[in-house]
């Protein structure tokens, strides 16, 4: 029997904002516990919020940033239930009315195995603000639970998707997609380890072609892509196996464990919480105009589906190499950059998306910490287009701007992998080469398409690399008479 | 002295006949020998007092107060105040010492008033006879086998029995009105978002509202002055241009519309307290009044609709008691549930619990369509009541209380009875208008309250409405003849 998996996600993201979402209380991480709570983030009694309008702007900016509906009017709400970390006893979100609601955002789900890669749009349900909860610290106090605070109170946007993901991969597409998003809009800065963007995922499964949702688990906090994936794929099993066996699946709220690579059930649905939500009498509902629609999208960069649409038109690149350029605002702005300083758009992607992330990711580093600048990067290219170099001297060039050896044509001068393109010296060469390979002319004579190749390679060895490839096949093809 | 009006008493401190220390020593006497008996302040910091007085006496020598500068004032103790005991009279917050000030309080700071002390009331301000409060009863200086009303009963019967030259209030369902109209003294509930909630504890936050308990509507228009602003801390608070509640104090009543609702002259309103708002009408037709009759016909709901949506926002508004973080905690318990069970279980009283326990009801899943949600159509509903009579009349006037105090323990086993004390005054708070109380006569020597409603944002008016009476009655100036304990000289 086939099965199908079908996965929603959750994702609290941390705006970036200087306060606290209801009070002005820093929000910087790693304090000292409580240094960074106010009489607001401690639930005195008698304080009041006053809702931070630097979190609505960055709500507006992701309703803008996938096209959704953004509420003329939402409305806070408290969910309200007892925890040591939670200080009113309720939190405060919006429940009914949330600020965004329907959009959608645009993944590209690489190839896998034999699957080649795709594109799939995934549909956003809603967004809602709301506040972060403190933390509960263990083991700092013998024998007793801190309570830090700090945390409490930290404007969160919580992003759902409409279950419309079928596949671990489309999951983690879609993650880090929203990821890539996010913080190219400027709203939050997407550090996974320290919680700023925290996925929840839900996940069910059912008989292919069964237009029927089955009975979801939640997979709590993953905080990293790799473990996304790795819980959804057990999960994804584990209900198939559970159903297969006869078993039912009980809705539940399930943790992921990395050292197992399992998840287990945290809390049943009979176990779950009452919240009672109602609208918060201390908050007045939001409202949002055209005016300030307007206002917060003249301050957002372009956006990623513009800018590739832009890349595709403007430079003549493939949607495929347009979307993996546009997939982090730095990433696309150090294509421009290269490209702007005089190196063709197709090499400088092929730079750009190759040898740099590569490079970036062996090293875990972010592009703007990249030896080589995008303007560096525009001038090996541009060796590489004036036949100064061949490619794979560029390569060579390349690691060693990367390890701080100095710009490139002084790199090539000290290397000596100046190309030699003296039609003159060339000729000598293969002369030379022919002499000695008199088998393997007439293999090629004989219509050995293969000798060809073989005796170019042999012409480049004798150059140790130096000779223009072009010129050797030119000038080969014409002592062939081919 | 202890008699004479805010007016009187600043012109006798600017003109130096009494010192701010001489008249705060003068009621902190007043206090020293009839408050064990009345019980009407739970907090008292004799040195922090003095030292606010010694204050206000060298701003008034250096010519820089305001109109209420070294005026010894009584404050509920529902209001946060930096290093004040703040227990909202529960054993909850027995212990809690306020690290910062209410907004009220540092307007009255601002202002140069001084701070007499922390008035008791109904625990979390859940009551309307101050029988529920952690630190006992409070006695009507009128009478004392009776109550003084509720829930701001300390700073009532403060006002009544001169411990005080003024005190603030809050009010949710009637909490200034009824014990105005029990004690016999004049106290005024704001149009809702007027005066900031700021560090005022919050019972039921979208009916919360601080107000003046004076002894008169002049003073009360000065405490105004004081009270009402804008206030960013508090998003409810409505952001109007500062105004001056005494400058229509004077005007003539001539063709006021005054609009009598029959369903407060109906069944349950004491005859002898109706009898007392039907001669105070008829002396405004004296002052040029004309009456109009009007109907409100959903009186009768705001008692339902009342107790669900103010438990409703209680029970959230009070989650944050829990024992974890200041408070009463449980001295001995297994765990963090058990921790939670006992703390709140020993820290609220059986009025709390009650409320508690009806608004998680009300908001529970299956419930909240039947219970909150229609609780606030009928609430929309008794605001329309009054949008249509404003139509008719320029304000509207009844009595503030069914009956006048009650005694002690009377209706404590009785919550329905005792709830039904605000009949008249909770539509008001549900409405969000400004409502006030008045005195208006007596019966069988108790205090009776004439309340006035005014539309929205119309203190001004509806202070002018109760001064112009008070100029032509005296209601307002009687005093209990207090007796002395025994044993004192």
């Amino acid at each position: 029997m086939e099965w199908e998996v079908v996965i929603g996600l959750e994702t609290h993201t941390q705006l970036q904002t200087k306060t606290k979402i209801f009070s002005g209380a820093s929000t910087a991480f790693g304090a000292e516990p409580n240094t960074q709570a106010c009489e607001v983030s401690i639930a005195l009694p008698g304080v009041l919020p006053v809702l931070n309008k630097e979190a609505v702007n960055c709500a507006i900016k992701f309703g803008l940033a996938v096209n959704a509906e953004i509420a003329p009017r939402s409305v806070f709400a408290r969910k309200n239930y007892f925890y040591p970390d939670l200080p009113k006893g309720y939190q405060i979100s919006q429940y009914e009315l949330p600020v965004v609601g329907k959009g959608a955002v645009t993944i590209q789900v690489p190839s896998v195995g034999k699957n080649p890669a795709y594109e799939k749009v995934i549909n956003i349900t809603r967004a809602h603000l709301e506040e972060d909860a403190g933390k509960s610290v263990h083991g700092a106090v013998e024998g007793m639970s801190g309570i830090d605070l700090n945390r409490a109170g930290t404007p969160l946007l919580e992003i759902v998707t409409e279950p419309d993901m079928r596949s671990a991969a489309e999951a983690v597409a879609y993650a880090k997609k929203l990821h890539e998003l996010v913080q190219w809009i400027g709203i939050c800065d997407g550090n996974m380890q320290e919680g700023s963007f925290r996925c929840d995922v839900n996940v069910s499964v059912r008989k292919k072609g069964s237009d029927k949702l089955g009975t979801r688990r939640e997979i709590k906090n993953l905080n990293s892509f790799k473990f996304m994936q790795q819980a959804i794929e057990f999960e994804t099993r584990w209900q198939i196996e559970t159903l297969e066996d006869g078993g039912a699946i009980q809705q539940a709220t399930v943790l992921f464990n990395p050292d197992t690579g399992e998840t287990r059930s945290m809390r049943s649905k009979e176990e779950a919480n009452d919240y009672r939500y109602f609208p918060d009498p201390d908050l007045l509902p939001l409202e949002i105009t055209e005016a300030d629609k307007v206002r917060v999208r003249a301050q957002m960069p372009e956006l990623p589906e513009a800018m590739k649409g832009r890349f595709e038109s403007e430079y003549g690149l493939t949607g495929y190499d347009a979307a993996s350029l546009t997939s982090s605002l730095e990433l696309a702005n150090y294509f421009v950059a290269t490209a702007n300083a005089g190196a063709d758009a197709k090499p400088a992607a092929n730079w750009v998306m190759g040898a740099i992330s590569a490079k970036l990711n062996a090293e875990e580093k972010a592009i703007a910490e990249s030896p080589v600048t995008a303007e560096q990067l525009a001038n090996l290219i541009k060796r590489i287009m004036d036949n100064t170099i061949s490619n794979n001297a560029a390569k060579q060039v390349f690691e060693a701007m990367w390890a701080g050896e100095g710009e490139v044509d002084a790199i090539i001068e000290a290397k000596g992998l100046k190309q030699v393109s003296d039609s003159g010296a060339i000729e000598a060469i293969i002369d030379e080469v022919l002499a000695a390979n008199a088998a393997m002319v007439e293999e090629f004579k004989a219509g050995k398409e293969k000798a060809f190749n073989a005796l170019v390679g042999q012409a480049m060895k004798a150059s140790k690399g130096k000779a223009n490839p072009a010129q050797v096949n030119e000038m080969l093809k014409k002592k062939l008479g081919a | 002295m202890i008699n004479s009006s805010l007016k009187t008493l600043s012109q006798m401190l600017a003109k130096k006949e009494v010192s701010s220390v001489e008249l705060t020593q003068a009621f902190l006497n007043r206090i020293d020998t009839f408050n064990p008996d009345i019980n009407a302040y739970i907090a008292l910091d004799q040195d922090k007092t003095l030292a606010q007085a010694k204050a206000a006496d060298v701003r008034i020598a250096a010519g820089s107060a305001a109109p209420l500068t070294g005026i010894p004032i009584a404050q509920k103790d529902i209001f946060c105040a930096n290093g004040w005991k703040t227990t909202c009279g529960s054993k909850m917050l027995a212990n809690f010492v306020a690290p910062y000030d209410a907004h009220v309080i540092s307007q009255f700071d601002a202002a140069g008033a001084v701070n007499l002390g922390k008035t008791n009331m109904d625990e979390f301000a859940m009551g309307s006879s101050n029988e529920t409060s952690y630190f006992g009863g409070v006695k009507n200086p009128w009478d004392f086998t009776r109550v003084p009303g509720g829930s701001s009963g300390g700073s009532a019967a403060a006002v009544a029995a001169r411990m005080c030259a003024a005190a603030t209030g809050t009010d949710t369902g009637g909490s200034i009105r009824q014990p105005a109209s029990l004690c016999g003294f004049t106290g005024l509930k704001p149009t809702y978002g007027v005066v900031s909630r700021y560090g005022m504890i919050a019972f039921a936050s979208s009916l919360d509202q601080a107000g003046p308990m004076a002894k008169s509507a002049e003073d009360c228009a000065l405490m105004m002055n004081v009270m009402a602003g804008f206030d960013e801390r508090d998003s409810t608070s409505l952001q109007r241009d500062k105004e001056d509640y005494t400058r229509d104090l004077n005007k003539s009543l001539n063709g006021l519309r005054v609009g009598l609702p029959k369903e407060f002259f109906a069944e349950g309103l004491d005859a002898s307290v109706a009898k007392v708002i039907e001669a105070a009408i008829a002396e405004y037709k004296k002052l040029g009044a004309e009456i109009v009759e009007i109907s409100l016909p959903n009186t009768g709901l705001s008692i339902p609709v009342y107790y669900v949506l103010a438990p409703a926002e209680a029970s959230s508004n009070l989650s944050r008691y829990d024992g974890v973080r200041y408070g009463h905690r449980a001295a001995e318990y297994t765990d963090l549930m058990d921790m939670y069970c006992k703390s709140r279980a020993e820290g609220f009283g059986a009025e709390v619990k009650r409320r508690i326990l009806i608004g998680t009801y009300v908001l529970s899943a299956g419930y909240y369509d039947a219970y909150y949600l229609k609780a606030q159509q009928i609430r929309r509903l008794i605001a329309q009541d009054f949008e249509e009579a404003f139509k008719h009349c320029d304000v509207i006037m009844g009595p503030s209380a069914p009956s006048t105090a009650f005694k002690a323990g009377e209706k404590v086993d009785d919550p329905v009875a005792m709830y039904l004390q605000d009949i008249y005054t909770i539509s008001t708070n549900l409405a969000g208008l400004p409502g006030m109380s008045i005195p208006a006569g007596f019966s069988n020597n108790l205090p009776v309250g004439l309340q006035i409603i005014g539309n929205y944002f119309d203190e001004a008016r509806m202070l002018n409405v109760a001064h112009q009476y008070q100029q032509v009655t005296d209601w307002h100036t009687r005093m209990p003849e207090l007796q002395l304990p025994q044993g004192t000289k």
